[in-house]
């Protein structure tokens, strides 16, 4: 956990907006994703998002749906997922990794062992879809204990009354899905979301990472003028798709590419 | 809604929480948790005004068509009273549910739940279907109220219920074939789940089981207890006491509370909900409480189909209708607490109970009832001739009929 605060830190140190990387773990192959979160580092991803392959995955639009099923369909287990992060962290001890998915194949063999799981994986944060913090007794308290960050979501529909109650617990950094629906589709207009994470941040201190159809570096960069953090993740994910298991060189520079324009962001206004 | 609460009752779940035991919950993306908030507030708006209800119970009487009736199958008890030991063979009884406007139980909860759409002022109804009654009835409302109604269907259901994929055609529905997964009932309400999440501003969501993020489940019951309601007054009216044990199938379970609930603080009845079997509890099946394990799925805590990783399993059953790896969360409380037994039926003896009622009553029922039919009859045999047992028929047959010839080898 501590390596995310340490991440945001150094990059609000460095005058940029942290760039989050999202791929779904297992595909194509369990044995392919090390390559690509070495790709994700090495084009400059400050945060990586390691998706939890599950069945139904009922909150993400076409591209993370196939992912999911092409990693299920290579064989990739809870164990899989885990191998993957204690090998990541081997390699790449500052750099955080967050897992993201969906509830019921974290809390399918006990919050505690999940979080037991997490934590001797070198895993710094949970981003778990499906449970927001009025269920947070099937996962938070076991994450918490265990020194693991409980990632919220906070959404277009999430209004002023309701913020403190999606903050409640909330640490690592919040996330502002931008858009009212499902991922990898449209972009939300820029206005709206430099009013929603200006609204975030009079509720919190923790970083604020907006996502959710982000693809362009014109885009990512619009967002690192105004945010924390710029969360990329369908637009890898359908590199992944094309690519397979030669995914490892396009993927790195197209997130060179996401850096590159979030590095110099906030210089070009100035 | 007037009886005081009792302390033991089986009647007082959920808890402000949607919790029912450890069950049922609101485990949603964050972009519905303020809309399943606002129709919580809004369906205890509905409760307390008797405006809503008049309007529910004008609805249910004129253009669904209740009461359904209660009818005691003479013939089916004899049948069964044949192969059963002497002094055993319960008269058997129906709630003839599959009576109703568009063929089953599903209009009732449609009916409630578009008069809280229009109380909210949405403008769109969006439904998932799996054989297809939900569909049609959510269809049909939304053509008596003049709103636009776009239906999931998993592909796989859409090729075996064609009849029915016409009817909400007719009604003026736009029902999307859904190719992702096991193109089946959850793969349907996935996409349904990702339609709302893109549209909540002016979409309603028509669930068509008592299940999915509170108030789901609790609503859905409500709506759907009109049947238990009913059938204990009928009962009373009738033959001046109640049943000894009801019957009913359980894919979700809407039907099956909605006849359970009204009896749960009656001691002397027992329950009995019947899942699908399938092929066997060894091979493919959709008995989620019989070969499943608690787990979050589609808004709530219930028991699943699933693997050790916590992947959902493709159910199976010949009836389409049941064909879901999971359960509404007031059955899984009600298991845990041993208020109602559950057991399971196969395919087959699905099979052979849907032709025993056609031949002895004259009623061709629905291949989800017919499950029922098949616990009712082996239940029967077991119990003294003058007990009673009461089944829901909670939907006929028309729509399953190429299903059952092809099962039967018969060329139409």
């Amino acid at each position: 956990m501590k390596r995310l605060s340490v991440r945001f830190d150094q990059c609000r140190n460095e005058g940029r907006a942290a760039l989050v990387a999202f791929v779904t773990g297992g595909d194509p192959t369990p044995a392919d994703t090390g390559a690509i979160l070495d790709a994700l580092v090495e084009g400059g991803a400050d945060v990586i998002e390691l998706g939890m392959p599950f069945t139904d995955p009922m909150a993400d639009g076409p591209s993370i749906q196939e992912a999911n099923l092409r990693s299920l369909g290579a064989g990739t287990t809870t164990a899989d997922l885990f191998s993957i992060a204690t090998a990541f962290r081997e390699r790449h001890p500052a750099v955080p990794l967050v897992l993201m998915g969906y509830a019921n194949p974290m809390v399918r063999r006990g919050a505690d062992w999940f979080a037991g799981q997490c934590s001797d994986a070198g895993v710094d944060g949970i981003i778990c879809v499906d449970i927001p913090n009025e269920e947070d007794q099937d996962l938070g308290p076991a994450l918490r204990e265990a020194g693991i960050a409980v990632v919220r979501l906070a959404t277009p529909t999430t209004d002023e009354a309701r913020l403190p109650a999606v903050l409640e617990g909330a640490s690592g950094f919040l996330y502002y899905v931008s858009v009212a629906g499902i991922t990898g589709k449209q972009q939300a207009a820029m206005d709206s979301i430099e009013d929603a994470v200006a609204r975030l941040k009079a509720h919190t201190e923790l970083p604020v990472a907006v996502g959710f159809g982000v693809r362009t570096p014109e885009q990512a960069a619009a967002i690192a003028r105004v945010a924390d953090g710029v969360v990329v993740g369908s637009a890898i994910v359908e590199l992944v798709g094309e690519h397979g298991k030669d995914a490892a060189g396009p993927v790195r520079d197209y997130v060179a590419s996401l850096a590159a324009a979030i590095g110099s962001a906030r210089k070009d206004v100035s | 809604m007037t009886e005081t609460p009792l302390l033991n009752s089986y009647r007082n779940q959920p808890d402000a929480r949607g919790h029912f035991g450890d069950f049922g919950g609101r485990y949603v993306a964050e972009t519905l948790m303020p809309l399943i908030l606002e129709l919580e507030k809004e369906y205890r708006a509905a409760q307390a005004d008797p405006a809503f209800a008049a309007e529910f119970d004008d609805l249910l009487a004129n253009y669904v068509g209740r009461p359904s009736p209660l009818y005691f199958a003479e013939r089916l008890t004899e049948q069964v009273r044949r192969d059963a030991p002497k002094g055993k063979g319960a008269q058997i009884w129906f709630k003839r549910d599959e009576l109703n406007h568009t063929g089953a139980h599903k209009i009732n909860n449609c009916i409630g739940q578009i008069l809280l759409a229009i109380r909210m002022g949405k403008t769109r109804i969006i439904a998932e279907t799996g054989a297809g009654q939900h569909g049609v009835a959510t269809a049909t409302v939304a053509a008596r109220f003049g709103l636009p109604c776009v239906v999931y269907m998993g592909a796989k259901d859409v090729a075996r219920q064609q009849p029915n994929l016409f009817r909400m055609k007719l009604l003026g529905a736009e029902v999307v074939p859904v190719t992702s997964g096991a193109n089946t009932l959850k793969d349907a309400m996935n996409e349904a789940l990702r339609d709302w999440v893109a549209n909540v501003h002016d979409t309603f969501y028509i669930i068509g089981t008592a299940a999915g993020p509170h108030p789901y489940p609790e609503l859905v019951r409500d709506f759907q207890s009109v049947i238990g309601k009913e059938a204990r007054a009928q009962m009373l009216a009738r033959i001046d006491r109640l049943p000894d044990l009801l019957v009913a199938a359980i894919g979700g379970g809407s039907n099956a509370i909605g006849l359970f609930h009204p009896f749960l603080d009656d001691p002397e009845v027992k329950m009995l909900g019947v899942e699908a079997a399938g092929e066997g509890l060894d091979k493919k099946h959709a008995a989620s409480l019989a070969g499943g394990d608690p787990g979050i799925l589609h808004g709530n805590k219930t028991y699943l189909l699933q693997d050790e990783d916590g992947q959902i399993a493709e159910a199976h059953s010949i009836s389409a209708g049941l064909d879901y790896p999971g359960i509404g969360p007031e059955h899984a409380w009600l298991k845990e607490s041993g208020r109602v037994d559950y057991t399971n039926v196969t395919d087959t003896e699905a099979l052979d109970a849907f032709q025993l009622l056609c031949r002895t009553e004259g009623i061709i029922p629905a291949l989800e009832p017919s499950h029922a039919i098949a616990a009712v009859t082996e239940r029967a045999k077991t119990m003294d001739k003058d007990a009673i047992i009461l089944a829901n028929l909670c939907g006929r047959g028309d729509k399953d009929i190429f299903t059952v010839a092809e099962a039967l080898g018969v060329e139409m």
